[in-house]
């Protein structure tokens, strides 16, 4: 039987096995960084490095001031980089809702055939970027705004889909029993006792990824499929600091606009 | 009348529902109790068919309700309303809708993905929370209702499933003793005014010896008494609650939150 007298005189929190675990964990940290250090080391060119506090100067100097009368150029790419970005959301919240139902444990129709499909789409969708899914979409579908919605949405698919599937794996089991408990059919509980559960965290997660979509569509142009990207490309292409500093300058404006409305969307909704 | 004849019901490792045979009349109120874990619960879901009973019967007016399938078990489901322990609304839509979801299964799917109900099924919402006294109430959003309230608004659902059945899971078990009195003495009343059948599942031994008919008790998932209030003696409920030899202090402490301190138990 346990008694007093057969614990410890001192106590300690972890058990000592636990205590060496932890400190080979720190010890492998460590020397991690250690050759990580040593790997960048390898490769970098110091002259360069040195260089750089001039070379950054020099470009400030010649980037400085912005051409202003650039901007009449940029209006016609930054609409369509908000389209883009616009777009591609909703085309992936169309997408990822019903691929976030046939996932969720407890809404999948035939969990063993539906869940494996949904969950490989999203995890798909999720391990590709944007500019990987674009790349792939202007050699289809050639260069333009087409390209960049899809690539926008495929990949909006995978966040919106894992996200929202985990909200609706959370929800409160006891209105949908009490739902189905009135007799209601297995949509009309996905109706009444589902739906309005998962709404709030929906419609945030939606924002979110649009606000995301923004900043990701700003990169877009930069292998063809439309938006300002294409523009920041050229510019830099050509060699003209000034108007690289205005597109620079507008995409900051557009992701802080964009992360101010998301913002205060979610807290509306919260 | 409702049969329950034999029915079994084994989780993995629980075989929480045991050879229970029981009949229940029509308009009879009966109580079942027990300590936690003797399946109540089980059975009362078995009856609705919320879970799926391992083996036996149920049969209502020579129905065998654990043969139906798609639409006539979801009919049947209407036909037994349900009463939770913790009210189960849906807290963010309003304490109308929230009686509208009764009607739910009486409608066609597609109107209803746009929550619209039509003006006779709104009628009957407006009578059931005048008879529950939440009228006033009607446009709140269910979660700013009290416990009590809440248990109301559940009640009002229930009546409007125009059920035959209420089966009631620890109605007052997260409720005050005012709000519990309430709670019980509504459920009555629709079993004597209405003459519905309901079946409720207490933990307080008084409430259930106050307001039932009959008490069924069960331990460790069978049936181990099944009578009048009368009849259920001291002994019994030791047994029932464990058989102890210190089952008085046990009895004071299922007694203590009762709502009506006339009928004691016998030491
Ligand atoms: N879904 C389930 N899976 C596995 N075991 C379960 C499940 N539901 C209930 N049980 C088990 O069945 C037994 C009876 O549970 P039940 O909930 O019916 O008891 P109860 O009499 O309602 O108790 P309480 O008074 O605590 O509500 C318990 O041992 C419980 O652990
Ligand atoms: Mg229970």
């Amino acid at each position: 039987m346990n008694t007093l007298n057969s614990y410890p005189a001192h106590w300690q929190r972890h058990s000592s096995a636990r205590r060496l675990a932890s400190f080979m964990g720190y010890l492998a940290l460590v020397s991690l960084f250690v050759y990580c250090w040593q790997l960048m080391t390898a490769d970098t060119m110091w002259v360069f490095v040195l260089d750089a506090p001039q070379a950054a100067q020099d470009l400030a100097s010649r980037a400085w001031p912005p051409r202003w009368s650039y901007m009449e150029r940029l209006w016609s790419p930054l609409w369509d980089t908000l389209n883009i970005a616009t777009l591609g959301t909703l085309l992936g919240i169309v997408l990822a809702v019903p691929m976030a139902f046939l996932a969720a444990r407890n809404t999948s129709p035939i969990p063993w055939l539906t869940r494996p499909l949904a969950l490989v789409i999203i995890v798909a969708s999720r391990s590709i970027n944007s500019l990987i899914w674009a790349l792939l979409l202007v050699s289809i579908l050639g260069p333009g705004l087409l390209a960049g919605i899809l690539a926008i949405a495929l990949r909006s698919i995978g966040f919106i889909g894992k996200l929202l599937y985990e909200a609706i794996e959370e929800v409160d089991q006891k209105q949908v029993e009490a739902i189905r408990a009135t007799g209601a059919s297995g949509l009309q509980v996905l109706n009444y006792a589902i739906v309005p559960q998962v709404l709030p965290s929906f419609l945030s997660i939606s924002v979110f990824r649009w606000d995301i979509n923004i900043r990701e569509s700003t990169i877009l142009g930069l292998v063809g499929a439309g938006g300002i990207g294409a523009q920041l490309m050229a510019s830099m292409n050509v060699l003209a600091w000034p108007q690289v500093t205005l597109i620079v300058l507008v995409i900051l404006l557009t992701v802080v606009f964009s992360e101010w409305v998301s913002a205060k969307v979610r807290r509306a909704i919260i | 009348m409702l049969q329950v004849k034999a029915l079994n019901k084994r989780f993995a490792s629980t075989h929480a529902v045991k050879e229970v045979s029981l009949e229940i009349a029509k308009g009879e109120m009966v109580g079942v109790i027990g300590s936690s874990g003797a399946g109540k619960s089980t059975m009362l879901r078995l009856l609705n068919r919320l879970i799926e009973p391992s083996s036996g019967q149920v049969i209502f007016d020579g129905r065998d309700i654990t043969a139906l399938k798609g639409k006539e078990l979801r009919h049947w489901r209407a036909q037994c309303a349900m009463i939770f322990q913790q009210f189960n609304l849906v807290p963010r839509l309003d304490v109308l809708t929230n009686v509208l979801l009764g009607r739910v299964s009486y409608n066609p799917t597609l109107p209803m993905m746009i929550r619209h109900f039509s003006a006779s099924d709104r009628a009957l919402a407006a009578q059931a929370l005048e008879r529950v006294n939440l009228l006033p109430q009607a446009l709140q959003r269910a979660d700013t209702l009290s416990g009590g309230q809440q248990q109301r608004v559940a009640i009002a659902r229930a009546l409007i499933q125009q059920p035959q059945i209420i089966l009631a899971d620890e109605p007052i078990a997260s409720l005050d003793p005012r709000n519990a009195q309430m709670v019980m003495d509504s459920l009555r009343e629709i079993n004597q005014r209405d003459g519905l059948t309901v079946l409720c599942n207490l933990h307080t031994l008084d409430t259930a010896k106050h307001y039932c008919d009959r008490i069924v008790a069960m331990q460790h998932g069978a049936v181990v008494f099944n009578g009048s209030p009368e009849q259920l003696d001291s002994k019994t409920i030791r047994a029932i609650y464990g058989g102890q030899s210190d089952a008085q202090d046990l009895i004071e402490g299922i007694t203590s939150t009762s709502l009506t301190a006339k009928v004691a138990v016998p030491a």
